[in-house]
């Protein structure tokens, strides 16, 4: 029997011949990544759990994003401990105002093919788009890591999704994740990878693929990966021939296959409040929006921002909307001024944000008030994330975000 | 573990991370500081009225969303005895293993309503309304870690920290 790329993973970094869903093991830990809001209860754990170093300064990322710049007083407290810990640990990898963390985390090569690697953040599941292995922990765990190196996992079972054709023009990755959670649901994949493939998939960019595993924790999936090819070997910088092995055998066992034709996709929005009410875009039209985001670690990504910015190409914001656009890192935000996109959004009226998760997580950068409505590209919709719970979140891509935030209301992209 | 009884509050599906405590309390200085939020954006009166030994049984996809582990923290520091739910997220799971609160996988959801009393038995049964659901019991590894009284202390027993 064969194995699916998971478990293939699994099994090179533990050295068993062979795994099977369900089974309990101890993997390797090839990296992790703690941010801003975990780290003082991390430190804390860590030193109760009776530790007092790190297994291996080199292979702990820490990263500020969340709080980036502070909002609350109390917000600095966690940077001002974050600081000494590092300082304590020798920490190398410590970025406080490059971006996001799962953008930093396969853009900087800290999480790379074939590896094992957790964080302390539910979309830890992004770097599964370079045939990585990385989910989301709590900060106790990341406590016991730090000081063990290991972890015990539950080997989960596959669903395989194939996504062959071409995309239509106005559909992007970020309405394909949506419209696969529509039908999966909340709770369609918990415990279990998803592994995606297909032409359509192959086709991808890089970015397209992050966009897409981000958001597969939404289904509770525990990972979510793609096949690394040459694109990933030239983003991840690893030569080819070395991740050749990352992909999954013709007879592997999936729980389930299920195909989509990516010509037959459309936009959609998840609808308030949860990010499995998947409506097309089409219905939606008309719906009269307070605020637009454009960013976070699901859609604030070089081509997203140039989506943007192909859509307000000489339009201006609607009167009295607030669009709000964050890229996802520094290095985006310097390719993104190159390529002018940044000047097409300030110009159109956008308030452009420092990079770090800004109005996604609800703490700085955007909050609404009671009875708003906002149109987000970020990955949760949940009541009160983005102020009051009388706030309606929808989700959409980065081209229906722009293209609706110059309307005023919902519209489809052109 | 030993059977208890308690009162029940009733959650439905999909009671996710940012309900059980929003992102704008997680800068307060503890869990206790925190634990008056629990619920608030669903339900603002729960947290005042939850008593230690009460039992929160739910629907389906319990803790989705963030990897916050004050989730879990907040509902053992509230006192409840155990959560009941139809199935968990993942990392909620592990979190609240973790930190040494009990979750039973089981559909009394559709079979109990809120302020009912019930006995259960961890890892035998629960009795609600004299009808019986038998439990299945959680894997050794899971268990040793709640035994010891969470993560922490489980380390504390590796590093010789206590015995």
């Amino acid at each position: 029997m064969g194995h699916t790329l998971i478990e293939k993973i699994i099994m090179k970094n533990t050295g068993l011949d062979t795994v099977s869903p369900g089974q309990i093991v101890t993997v390797n830990v090839d990296r992790v990544m703690i941010h801003d809001i975990f780290i003082p209860f991390v430190a804390e754990k860590f030193k109760e759990m009776g530790f007092t170093r790190v297994w291996d300064p080199d292979k702990i990322c820490l990263i500020y994003d969340h709080m980036v710049p502070t909002s609350a007083v109390e917000d600095v407290r966690h940077f001002q401990i974050g600081d000494a810990f590092a300082a304590e640990q020798r920490l190398t990898h410590v970025h406080r105002t490059d971006g996001i963390c799962h953008q930093l985390m396969p853009e900087m090569g800290y999480a790379r093919p074939g590896q094992v690697v957790f964080g302390t953040d539910s979309h830890t599941t992004t770097y599964g788009a370079v045939g990585c292995f990385s989910s989301g922990i709590g900060y106790t765990e990341m406590a016991a890591i730090l000081g063990t190196g290991e972890l015990w996992v539950r080997v989960p079972e596959t669903i395989r999704i194939e996504i062959d054709g071409e995309l239509p023009g106005n559909v992007s990755a970020k309405d394909v994740i949506l419209t696969i959670l529509g039908d999966l649901r909340a709770d369609g994949a918990t415990y279990k990878a998803l592994e995606f493939g297909g032409s359509a998939v192959e086709k991808m960019s890089v970015a397209s693929r992050l966009t897409m595993s981000n958001m597969s924790v939404e289904c509770g999936a525990k990972c979510a990966l793609v096949a690394p090819d040459e694109k990933t070997a030239a983003f991840s910088g690893v030569p080819m021939a070395e991740i050749a092995w990352l992909k999954p055998d013709p007879d592997a066992h999936y729980e389930r296959v299920i195909h989509y034709s990516a010509a037959g996709l459309k936009p959609v929005c998840a609808c308030p409040s949860q990010v499995d009410n998947i409506h097309p875009a089409a219905e939606l039209v008309g719906t009269k929006l307070d605020e637009v985001f454009i960013g976070s670690c699901t859609n604030g990504r070089l081509e997203d921002l140039a989506a943007a910015a192909g859509q307000l190409e000489g339009k201006t914001v609607a009167p009295g909307l607030r669009l709000i656009v964050t890229p996802a890192s520094r290095s985006i935000y310097i390719e993104a001024v190159k390529a002018g996109y940044i000047e097409t959004l300030v110009k159109a009226g956008a308030i452009v944000t420092q990079p770090g998760c800004g109005l996604c997580c609800g703490r700085a950068g955007g909050i609404l008030a009671d009875g708003e409505t906002v149109l987000a590209t970020n990955n949760r919709n949940f009541l009160g994330r983005m102020g009051p719970s009388s706030v309606k979140i929808y989700l959409a891509s980065p081209a229906v975000a722009a293209a609706s935030a110059a309307a005023g209301e919902i519209v489809l992209p052109e | 573990m030993a059977q208890f009884t308690g009162k029940v509050w009733l959650l439905g599906d999909d009671i996710d991370t940012d309900i059980i405590i929003p992102t704008e309390y997680l800068a307060l200085p503890s869990v206790d500081d925190m634990k008056k939020y629990a619920f608030s954006p669903l339900r603002p009166e729960l947290a005042g009225q939850i008593a230690p030994g009460d039992i929160i049984v739910a629907g389906k996809n319990f803790g989705c969303g963030s990897s916050r582990e004050q989730a879990p923290e907040i509902i053992k520091h509230l006192g409840v005895a155990c959560v009941i739910a139809k199935s968990y997220a993942r990392i909620f799971f592990r979190n609240a293993i973790n930190n040494g609160l009990l979750l039973i996988e089981s559909d009394l959801h559709d079979h109990v309503q809120e302020g009912d009393t019930i006995t259960v038995a961890p890892g035998e049964q629960i009795e609600a309304g004299g009808e019986v659901y038998p439990i299945s019991p959680l894997p050794q590894n899971l268990l040793d870690i709640l035994e010891a009284g969470g993560l922490v202390r489980a380390m504390q027993k590796r590093n010789g920290l206590i015995s």
